[in-house]
C-alpha cells in the first residue's frame, strides 16, 4: 500500500468499504420484511457487476450512495440527486434507472451493473469505445451515466419500445434516427454540451451492436 | 431525509396490514416519493414497499384492459394493445419524464404523484398543501406554472401527470383495495379540487391501495395527446390536451376533451364536449370548443398566458384528432 499513490477517491473508498461491508455474514437471508420494522439499519444483499455484497444500511441509503460510499464504486456520479440529470444512471436487471431515486434496501436480489462492470481498460465495452472514438465528452462527469443510459436505451430499442420521437406507434421495427437518440437520451444532461459527439458515439455503437 | 423504517410485505394482505402502522406510506417506484422525502416535503415514518407485489400485468378485460398498479410507465406505453387502441395514452406517457424514470415509475404512482409547485418543494415557504393552514406562497409569488381553472385561495397548484389526463379522456376507472374490501373509482372523481383542504390530492382514504386501472373499450374516433412545455422534452406541461373526435361526414358525432397543467386535477371540459356533439366539422366549432374549455378561467399574473394557450391548444388538438380519423 505504501507504493500506492494516495488519492481522495482511494481514501474515501477504503474508509467507506471498511466501515460497512459485512464479512462472512450469513444472516443476510432474512428479508427486511421479517420483523425488522423497528431496526435503525437493515441487512441488504446487493449484486453489483456480478459480485454479491452483504451490507448493513440505514434504510435512507440510496442505491447511488450504497455504490459510492459503501462499495467504493465511484464511477457512478451524483449530479442533482433528484432524478433530473442522469449522472447516476445504472442498469438494474439490465434496465436503466436513476440510482439516486432507488433505495438500496429495495434493490435486494437485483442485478446491478455500473460503469465499472461494463468493460475494462483492456477491453472496453463497445459503447465506451465509441465514446472514446467520437470524443463524446468534455469534463467527463456525466459520461458514466451517459454510457450506462445509452446501453440501456439500445436494449429498449431491441425490445421495440417506442419514444416520443417515434413517428408511428404501430411501427414494429425502430429506426435509430438522430432525433430518436436525442429524445431517448433526454434524461442525461451534459453541461459541457458535448451532445453532437455523444449522439455520434451512440449511433456508431448501435450500428456495431 | 427523516428516518423511517422499511418493510417489503410478501403479499397484498400483509401490505394492507402493514399500512396501518403509524405514518406508513406505500412505496412503488418511488421516483416522486423518495424525491420529496429528500427535501422533507414528505416525511413518512414507515415505508411499505409494494413494488414487487404481483400487480405488474396488463390483461384484457372484456374489450378493455386491466392495467396492474405496478406496471411501469415504459411498459404501459409500449404495450401493443395500448399503442394500437389507446394511442393517446401511449403518447401521454412517452411525453412525460425520461427513459430512466419511465422504467421505474408505476401506473398507481403516476396517479399519486404530487404537484411540482416550487413552494410545495420548499420547506421554508408557506404551503397549505404541505403544511395545512400555513398559507399559499404561489398566490402572490411566481405562479407561471399554476392553475387557471378550479383553484382556490388556499392552493393554485396543478396536478403534474400526463397519464392521468389521457385516462380522464378515456373514462378509466381506478381499482382500490383496502382492509374493508375493494371498490372502483371513476378517474374523473379520483383527483380533487383543492378547496380548503389542498393537502388531499385524491379521494383515497388512509390504507387504500391502488391495485389496477381499468380501461373501458376505446372510444370511437381519432385520438391526440398534445403537450405544450418550455423544453422540447423532459418537462412538465404548461398545458396539455387529450382529445378524441368522432366524425360523421361533415358533422362531429362526439368529442372528448381533457386538459392537463391547468388545474388541481385532470380537467375534463364537459361543456366543450356538449357543444361539439352534432356540431359542424369546422375550425369555428373547434375554436368555440377551445373558448368553452377555458370559460371561467382565472389567471394569477404570471400564468395569464395559459388561458389563451389552453383555448388554442384545445382547438389544435381537436383539429388534429378529427383529421387523423379521416386519414
Amino acid at each position: 500500500m505504501s507504493n500506492t499513490p494516495v488519492t481522495r477517491r482511494g481514501l474515501l473508498g477504503r474508509g467507506a468499504a471498511l466501515g460497512t461491508v459485512l464479512h462472512g455474514g450469513s444472516a443476510f437471508a432474512r428479508s427486511p420484511s421479517s420483523g425488522d420494522a423497528g431496526a435503525t439499519t437493515l441487512e441488504v444483499g446487493l449484486t453489483v457487476n456480478g459480485t454479491h455484497h452483504d451490507l448493513r444500511l440505514d434504510p435512507r441509503t440510496t442505491l447511488l450512495d450504497a455504490l459510492r460510499e459503501h462499495l467504493a464504486l465511484t464511477g457512478t456520479k451524483k449530479g442533482c440527486d433528484h432524478g433530473q440529470c442522469g449522472a447516476c444512471t445504472v442498469l438494474v436487471d439490465g434496465v436503466r434507472k436513476n440510482s439516486c431515486l432507488n433505495l438500496a434496501v429495495s434493490c435486494g436480489d437485483r442485478e446491478i451493473t455500473t460503469i465499472e462492470g461494463l468493460g475494462t481498460e483492456q477491453a472496453l465495452h463497445p459503447m465506451q469505445a465509441a465514446f472514446v472514438e467520437h470524443d463524446g465528452f468534455q469534463c467527463g462527469f456525466c459520461t458514466p451515466g451517459q454510457i450506462c443510459s445509452a446501453v440501456g436505451m439500445l436494449a429498449e430499442l431491441k425490445r421495440g419500445l417506442p419514444s416520443a420521437a417515434t413517428p408511428q406507434l404501430t411501427t414494429v421495427t425502430m429506426e435509430l434516427a438522430d432525433s430518436e437518440v436525442r429524445e431517448r437520451m433526454t434524461g442525461n444532461i451534459c453541461r459541457c454540451a458535448a451532445y453532437p459527439n455523444i449522439v455520434a458515439a451512440i449511433l456508431d455503437a448501435a450500428g456495431k451492436a | 431525509m427523516r428516518a423511517f423504517t422499511y418493510e417489503r410485505p410478501a403479499d397484498m394482505a400483509a401490505a394492507l396490514v402493514a399500512i396501518g402502522k403509524p405514518g406508513a406510506r406505500f412505496l412503488g417506484g418511488g421516483t416522486n416519493l423518495l424525491d420529496l422525502m429528500k427535501v422533507e416535503a414528505e416525511t413518512p415514518q414507515h415505508l411499505v414497499d409494494v413494488s414487487r407485489l404481483p400487480l405488474a400485468g396488463i390483461a384484457d378485460e372484456g374489450d378493455g384492459l386491466r392495467i396492474g398498479a405496478t406496471v411501469t410507465n415504459a411498459d404501459l406505453a409500449a404495450d401493443g394493445r395500448v399503442r394500437e387502441r389507446y394511442p393517446l395514452l401511449s403518447r401521454a406517457l412517452l411525453n412525460g419524464a425520461s427513459g430512466q424514470l419511465r422504467n421505474q415509475a408505476t401506473t398507481a404512482g403516476n396517479l399519486l404523484q404530487r404537484t411540482r409547485c416550487y413552494y410545495f418543494y420548499d420547506p421554508s415557504a408557506p404551503c397549505n398543501k404541505r403544511v395545512p393552514g400555513s398559507g399559499c406562497s404561489a398566490l402572490k409569488g411566481f405562479n407561471r406554472i399554476h392553475a387557471v381553472l378550479g383553484a382556490s385561495d388556499a392552493c393554485i397548484a396543478v396536478h403534474p401527470s400526463d397519464m392521468a389526463v389521457a385516462l380522464s379522456a378515456l373514462d378509466a376507472e381506478v381499482e382500490v383495495q383496502s382492509a374493508a374490501g375493494g371498490r372502483r373509482i371513476k378517474i374523473t372523481d379520483f383527483h380533487r379540487l383543492p378547496g380548503s383542504t389542498p393537502q388531499q390530492d385524491t379521494i383515497l382514504a388512509d390504507g387504500d391501495l391502488i391495485t389496477a386501472v381499468i380501461l373501458p373499450p376505446p372510444p370511437a374516433g381519432g385520438q391526440i395527446y398534445r403537450k405544450v412545455r418550455d423544453r422540447a422534452s423532459f418537462d412538465f406541461a404548461l398545458v396539455s390536451v387529450a382529445a378524441v373526435v368522432e366524425t360523421n361526414g361533415n358533422r362531429i358525432r362526439s368529442a372528448r376533451v381533457a386538459l392537463g397543467g391547468v388545474a388541481h386535477k385532470p380537467w375534463r371540459a364537459l361543456e366543450a364536449e356538449r357543444q361539439l356533439a352534432g356540431a359542424n366539422l369546422s375550425d369555428d366549432s373547434f375554436a368555440a370548443a377551445g373558448e368553452a374549455a377555458v370559460k371561467g378561467a382565472q389567471g394569477r399574473g404570471h400564468n395569464d398566458f395559459k388561458i389563451v394557450l389552453a383555448a388554442r391548444t384545445v382547438a389544435h388538438a381537436l383539429t388534429e384528432a378529427a383529421a387523423q380519423k379521416k386519414a
